[in-house]
């Protein structure tokens, strides 16, 4: 187990290396690459782009200015005002050491952006997971146990509903339903507000959380919840079937303990995996449950840095990301193996 | 099966109890996947839904309104007999802009296919034909497109390719779209391939023709591929699905296809300024497109059912 994943851990270097070659490449062969976001001003004198140009090390050759993002450059002389004299070495240490570098646009740091935004995304996440777990999973046992019932067929038909409603119109829906249509009868008020994370200028309070946690929820759950909820079905129906079930009941096992404490458990390991490869998620969050519902989460940065080409913030994000999925899939596999003892990697 | 068929069947059982199989009349396997597929009743209504919201598109032009031009005299007319979908900020009406929508957004669903079939089939086979380093370097190259947060990395591409001045790609076209949403939906396919390559490629058969000296690429597109024909169109066809999501997706963020052209997502972006108080229009392009995520995911898997040789080869009563 230990070789296996130090094997994998191996493996993942050059497709990690490959994936920010790739992003590279592709910010910095767009038209304009990343200066794009400054030339859209074209009263901007020519001599002050070339200065940008420099103090961002934008007239080094590619494949230098790739290496100075990957692991800065702090090694070789820079240009720090633009000036067309070198300055001294450079302050960048590049993203092997964590230097994401700064935001074109508000000149932060961009990990100083990204640990601003994490917290509201995962909080968001997490309970949208945890609400999925909490509705997925009697609907799958039940429907499993259930095969063909009423409630089954129903469970399924809605299961193909919420995987085909778009979750941006779900979104639009749930806003003209709860928060346009419906009032709450006791202040007047709208049911659910239709967007923040919290009342402004009002004291923390539980309550007030939930109420406007509520509906970019709802709305990240239903999806989920639809795929879910199918899996487990499948994955109990498959364990349901097989021989040492019926050896459990021919043992003269109650059904609820052949069911929940035999089966389940088994049931449960795919959705133990699927739930690891859905992990990112936690720090990509939800683009469109943020921007509907004005979360300030990484959707909104990655989306606000897309359409101002904020490239920095585009490029940490997504290798980030790349690096929790690549992560994510290796947790998923050793957590199969770990739960099913049958699963050997060697 | 036939009346007189299962009377045929009953007379042998009467006159000889020891026969116990049944005979039936030949029949080949698409006639009786096509046999499984009519007995799902979420494939069959789907595939009447999906042939009238084609047909619609096909005639879209029938439409006494122009999609894209503007008549202001009429703007935000709630849905009416002459609007019955109602008009928008610019006096549009809008039930001739979904249908020219469903135009952009099922030729993007077929175009993604396409261009996910042509990566991917040829990339599958070669991994799962050839296996060794080159397996490993493809499987690799695999993992990494599926490592990029997709939804993200779509937005990153789309902000940059419609910029690129390239051939076919150019500027905010349905085929740029289409590009950039195959770039990212190739792998799926070419694991299925690969894995269906994995299983038949120690079979006896395979090996016969193999020793009868057939030519690697008469081994794959003849003898091996044909055997993965099945899942292939079962995934093409959810793929169509997924493709029409993400591109409503990218254009409702402003991202995919631009306006005046109207498209299911951009209009839905259109009418999020004013959702309050024109709730229709946000209605209705959301209607189709859940109602053509909803039809393709029951015939794909009504042919899921249909396809499967293990339930082809056995009962079809």
């Amino acid at each position: 187990m230990g070789t296996y994943i130090i094997r994998r851990l191996l493996q993942a270097i050059p497709m990690l290396l490959l994936v920010s070659i790739v992003l590279f490449a592709l910010v910095n062969i767009a038209p304009g690459g990343p200066m794009s976001a400054y030339s859209r001003s074209n009263r901007m004198p020519e001599e002050k782009k070339e200065a940008i140009r420099r103090s961002f090390g934008l007239d080094k050759p590619l494949p230098v200015q790739y290496i100075v993002w990957l692991i800065g450059n702090d090694w070789m002389e820079v240009d720090e005002d633009g000036d067309g004299v070198m300055d001294g070495y450079g302050s960048r240490r590049g993203i092997l050491r964590g230097d994401f570098g700064f935001s074109y646009k508000s000149r932060e740091p961009v990990l100083d952006l990204i640990a601003d935004r994490l917290p509201n995304t995962a909080y968001l996440m997490f309970f949208t997971l945890l609400f999925t777990g909490i509705v997925a999973v009697p609907i799958g046992i039940v429907s499993a146990i259930k095969q063909y019932s009423t409630f089954d067929i129903t469970a399924t038909t809605l299961s193909f509903m919420g995987q085909a409603i778009p979750e941006f119109w779900l979104g639009l829906l749930l806003i003209l339903i709860f928060y346009a249509t419906l009032n709450n009868p006791f202040t007047g008020e709208s049911l659910f507000p239709s967007g923040g994370m919290y009342t402004l200028g009002e004291d923390f309070s539980i309550l007030d959380r939930a109420h406007h946690l509520f509906l970019p929820v709802l709305m990240g759950l239903v999806g989920w919840v639809a795929w879910y909820s199918r899996f487990l079905r499948s994955s109990m129906l498959e364990v349901i079937n097989q021989d040492y079930i019926r050896t459990a009941r021919a043992k003269g096992q109650t059904e609820r303990k052949v069911l929940y404490r035999h089966a389940l458990k088994n049931a449960l390991i795919p959705l133990v995996t699927m739930f690891a490869l859905d992990f990112p998620f936690i720090f990509t969050g939800s683009l469109y449950a943020e921007l509907l519902f004005s979360w300030p989460g990484m959707g909104r940065l990655f989306y606000t840095a897309a359409t101002g080409r904020d490239y920095p913030i585009l490029l940490a994000i997504l290798i980030i990301g790349a690096g929790i999925v690549v992560i994510s899939n290796l947790f998923a596999d050793i957590a199969y193996a770990y739960l099913d003892p049958r699963v050997r990697y060697d | 099966m036939t009346n007189s068929e299962n009377q045929q069947t009953m007379n042998i059982n009467e006159e000889n109890n020891e026969i116990k199989f049944q005979i039936r009349p030949p029949e080949t396997m698409t006639s009786l996947a096509w046999k499984r597929f009519r007995r799902h009743p979420g494939a069959m209504v789907g595939s009447v839904v999906l042939i009238l919201l084609i047909l619609a598109a096909v005639f879209a032009d029938l439409s006494p309104y122009d999609p894209e031009i503007s008549d202001i005299a009429n703007r935000y007319q709630a849905p009416s007999i002459e609007h019955p979908f109602g008009t928008d900020g610019l006096g549009r009406d809008l039930l001739t802009r979904t249908l020219f929508g469903s135009r952009v957004s099922m030729s993007v669903g077929l175009m993604v296919v396409a261009i996910t079939l042509s990566i991917g089939v040829p990339i599958g086979s070669i991994a799962g034909y050839y296996g060794g380093w080159i397996d490993n370097i493809l499987m690799r190259i695999i993992d990494a497109t599926l490592a990029i947060p997709s939804l993200m990395f779509l937005i990153l591409l789309s902000a940059i390719l419609r910029e690129a001045d390239l051939p076919f790609v150019r500027g905010n076209s349905v085929m740029t779209i289409a590009v950039v949403l195959g770039v990212l939906s190739w792998p799926t396919v070419a694991r299925l391939v690969r894995a269906v390559f994995l299983t038949v490629r120690e079979m006896e058969y395979v090996k016969a023709a193999q020793a009868l000296g057939a030519s690697d690429v008469r081994m794959m597109l003849q003898e091996i591929l044909p055997n993965g024909f099945g899942p292939i169109i079962v995934e093409s066809t959810l793929g169509i699905g997924y493709a029409i999501m993400e591109e409503s997706g990218l254009s409702f963020l402003g991202f995919g296809i631009m306006p005046p052209t109207p498209s299911w997502g951009n209009m839905l972006n259109n009418a999020q300024s004013h959702l309050l108080q024109y709730p229709w229009l946000a209605f209705f392009p959301g209607l189709m497109i859940f109602l053509t995520i909803i039809s393709v995911n029951y015939i794909g898997d009504g042919l899921r059912d249909a396809l499967d040789p293990y339930k082809i080869l056995g009962k079809v009563e």
